[in-house]
Order: C-alpha cells, then sequence, then structure tokens
C-alpha cells in the first residue's frame, strides 16, 4: 500500500504553478487506486478523490495528524468539479475502483467521504445499493476535513458551500490571459498590415506609426476582459458577464485614450472603431470566464451566448467597414 | 455573487419528495431547505444547474437541465453541432476551464 506524505515539497509547488499557468496540468496525474496517509486501519474513513495531482495534493496536504485512506479514482487527470460534471467521477467508476482496490477488505466498515463537489456525478443510491457502501458528501473545501471528521462526518452548511473569493479567481486569470494572448500575434500582424498597406505597397513607418496605438489597445482589451474582469467580478455592476466585460472594456479604453492624449490627435473613423472594437473584445473575452466560475449555470450562459453572439457579429462588421472607410479615404477613393 | 435573474431550470416537485434532505446535503449553493418535512427552494438563483440534487434524489422529486455554464464549451458545442466540449480533457488542449 502506497503510503503519502502530507507535506508539498518544493518541487511539487513549482508544479503546481505551472498546472495553473499552462498545459502542463493536462499530464499532471496520479496512479488511481488506494493510499494510505498516516497509519490508517480497518477503522478509519475512506476519502475519495480524483487523479488530478493537483486535486489529490490539496487534499492530502490537509491530512496532517489524521490516520485515513485515499481512494483516487481514475477521472483522466481531471479535477473532481469538472470530472464530476462530466461523469468521470460517477457513481459507475467508483463502484468499479472500490472493487478494483479491494476496499472492502482493508477497512472493516461501509463508510465513504466523497468530496461535495462530486456530487453531480455520484449518486449515493447507485453506489449503497451496488456496493453496500454508504456514501457522505464531506466539505467542499479540503481544508475543513479534520474538522468535518471529528465532528463525526458532519458538515456544518459553511462547509458546503462554494464561494468565490478574489484569491481563487485571480489564480484562474492566467489561464483566461493565456489563450487571449495566443491571438495576439494574429491581431498585431493585420493590425501593422493594415497601417502600413499604401497604394505603394507596405509601408513600414506607416505600419508602425499608424499601429501602436492599436497594438496598446488590443493589450488593453484583453487584460480587461481576462485580468479586470474576473478580478473585480463583483463590484462590475450587472450580473451577466458580457456586460461585465463590456464595461470593464469601455472604462479601460476610455482612461488609456485619455492617458495617451488619443483622443486628440485620431481619425473619427478609427476613434469609432476603437470604441466599439475594444470594448466589444473585453466583452466577449470576459464571458469566457463563465467557464471558471462556481454559480454560472447552462441555460444562463446560453442566454448571454444567444443575444450575445449576434451583437459580436453585427458589431465586428461595423467595426470592418469603420476601416474600410477609412482606409478608402486616406487613400483618396473616396 | 449571482449569475442572471430567473432563468435556472430547477425544479422541484413536492408532492415525491420525502424530505431526506439529501439535496440539501449536496448542493453547493445552498439551494434547498427542509420546511415541515419537504424540501423547499430557499433561493433558486443561486443554482448553478450542476445536477447534483437531482443525481442524488431518490424519489425523482428534482429536475434540472444539468449541463456546463461555460462560453467556450457551449461556443465549441455550436461551432461542431455536438454536445457542448469545454475540451478541459485530452493532451494539449488549450481549454481554458476548470
Ligand atoms: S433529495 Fe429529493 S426527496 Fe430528498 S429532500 Fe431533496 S427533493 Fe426531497
Ligand atoms: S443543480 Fe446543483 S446548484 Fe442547482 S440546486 Fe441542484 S445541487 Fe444546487
Amino acid at each position: 500500500m502506497p503510503v503519502v506524505s502530507t507535506r508539498i515539497s518544493r518541487a511539487e509547488y513549482w508544479e503546481h504553478v505551472r498546472c495553473r499557468i499552462s498545459g502542463f496540468r493536462h499530464s499532471y496525474t496520479v496512479k488511481p487506486g488506494l493510499y494510505a496517509a498516516g497509519r490508517p486501519d480497518e477503522r478509519s474513513e475512506v476519502l475519495v478523490t480524483a487523479n488530478y495531482k493537483l486535486s489529490f495534493d490539496s487534499l492530502r496536504k490537509e491530512l496532517g495528524g489524521l490516520d485515513v485512506w485515499i481512494l483516487v479514482l481514475d477521472t483522466k487527470g481531471i479535477n473532481v468539479w469538472c470530472a464530476a460534471g462530466k461523469g468521470t467521477f460517477g457513481s459507475d467508476e467508483l463502484i468499479n475502483r472500490l472493487g478494483a482496490a479491494q476496499v472492502g477488505s482493508v477497512v472493516a466498515h461501509k463508510r465513504l467521504i466523497l468530496p461535495q463537489l462530486g456530487g453531480p456525478g455520484v449518486s449515493s443510491q447507485k453506489v449503497r445499493q451496488t456496493t453496500g457502501f454508504s456514501v457522505s458528501f464531506g466539505p467542499v473545501r479540503a481544508g475543513d476535513i479534520h474538522e468535518y471528521i471529528k465532528a463525526g462526518c458532519k458538515a456544518t452548511p459553511e462547509m458546503r458551500r462554494v464561494h468565490f473569493p478574489l484569491v481563487d479567481r485571480l489564480v484562474l486569470t492566467p489561464m483566461e490571459l493565456n489563450p487571449a494572448f495566443k491571438m495576439y500575434p494574429w491581431f498585431a500582424l493585420l493590425t501593422l498590415l493594415f497601417f502600413g498597406l499604401q497604394p505603394q505597397g507596405i509601408i513600414f513607418r506607416d505600419a508602425l506609426a499608424g499601429g501602436l496605438p492599436f497594438l496598446l489597445l488590443g493589450v488593453i482589451a484583453i487584460i480587461s476582459g481576462a485580468f479586470l474582469t474576473p478580478a473585480l467580478l463583483p463590484f462590475i455592476p450587472f450580473r451577466a458577464f458580457a456586460v461585465k466585460g463590456w464595461i470593464a472594456g469601455i472604462i479601460s479604453v476610455s482612461l488609456a485614450m485619455q492617458m495617451t492624449a488619443l483622443h486628440g490627435h485620431m481619425d473619427a473613423l478609427l476613434l469609432a472603431f476603437s470604441y466599439i472594437f475594444f470594448p466589444l473584445a473585453s466583452s466577449y473575452i470576459g464571458l469566457q470566464f463563465t467557464g471558471s466560475t462556481t454559480f454560472t449555470g447552462m441555460t444562463g450562459v446560453k442566454k448571454e451566448l444567444g443575444i450575445g453572439i449576434p451583437l459580436y457579429l453585427f458589431f465586428s462588421a461595423v467595426s470592418v467597414i469603420l476601416l474600410i472607410v477609412y482606409k478608402l479615404g486616406q487613400w483618396g477613393v473616396l | 455573487m449571482k449569475y442572471l435573474a430567473n432563468i435556472v431550470s430547477l425544479e422541484l416537485f413536492p408532492e415525491k419528495c420525502v424530505g431526506c434532505g439529501l439535496c440539501v446535503e449536496v448542493c453547493p449553493h445552498a439551494v434547498f431547505q427542509i420546511k415541515d418535512k419537504k424540501a423547499v427552494i430557499r433561493d433558486r438563483d443561486q443554482c448553478m444547474e450542476c445536477g447534483a440534487c437531482v443525481q442524488n434524489c431518490a424519489f425523482g422529486a428534482l429536475k434540472v437541465d444539468k449541463g456546463v455554464g461555460c462560453a467556450a464549451a457551449l461556443i465549441n458545442g455550436m461551432i461542431t453541432g455536438g454536445e457542448p466540449s469545454c475540451d478541459c480533457s485530452g493532451q494539449g488542449s488549450t481549454g481554458n476551464c476548470c
């Protein structure tokens, strides 16, 4: 039986950081099966978790001073919450894993403690009927496990509540910024091409002079949608994420315009483009954060998309038309 | 923090409820409470449609359109015409959820 430490090493700490900022997370797994923390015996509780190592680690680091079993399910390296939604952290896998790891012959009781966020995937009734094990849903946060076990496996209402504090929102922002900035080189290329393109060919100096403010506004739109919107989520008015993203965007863009004194010398068409396009981008990026929150439901997001996507398409088209008109004017065609 | 008002697809059929309290136990947003030995919806706007309550109500007293409240996943689903998939799983994906 593998025995696990309840300490996180320095190397593991850095691995956790890498999980938060890159695709490293997709291969960060533990082998499914039964593990021991402390010196558990046949009367010790069995805690069930996912085989995403970040989930496993956040559980085991809270187990100092406890003697418990940890049953790791094969969730394909996905955390409990998302795996439960997909059903891989589910009744069937739990039932199979209980058999494969011979939990029934390791412990003399019939109790399992599941993380509460495993609820969407696991039917306690089905597990009991098939295996005889009764499932208790433990606290949402691993940090409450001690208290939960001490209280005789009773969770207070507070332990059952999901919160979404600033720190939790902030650790998620790198994975919002990351995909947005992946698109940025394309945006930058198009911007430079657009401004550089003259009847004589591509003029490098024009590309830079005309394009720079827009490269800056592009960065601002991304930061506003992928960082400011999540960070300031509860403080930005309205509940729709697309609206929050747009508000963050329009404020950031206006501020940037004021501070760089761009207002004064930008062509009216380009000014209109900037105020339409960049807040729109911020809104769209902000909307993506619905995937990382703990309180947005599918029906709500569908509604946002239903209203949002036609608007995004329409105003993107308007933006492009503004640019074309500007360009034709610059070339003296209009 | 609450999401959009009056939109959640959660339904409770009181005539089927036996008041076992399991929904209160599994719901991460304290949507239910037990009153007079029956579950009642305390605050429906808090529901995130995760489906934990439906999965664990043995009496069929609950119904919800379970799904991921994730724009990227839903857009993915629209483009491919398939199920919403957040693409969190799988090697090298760029999915930004979870
Ligand atoms: S789980 Fe079902 S039967 Fe039990 S209290 Fe909730 S609604 Fe009623
Ligand atoms: S679907 Fe999830 S959030 Fe909504 S009431 Fe059921 S358990 Fe609670």
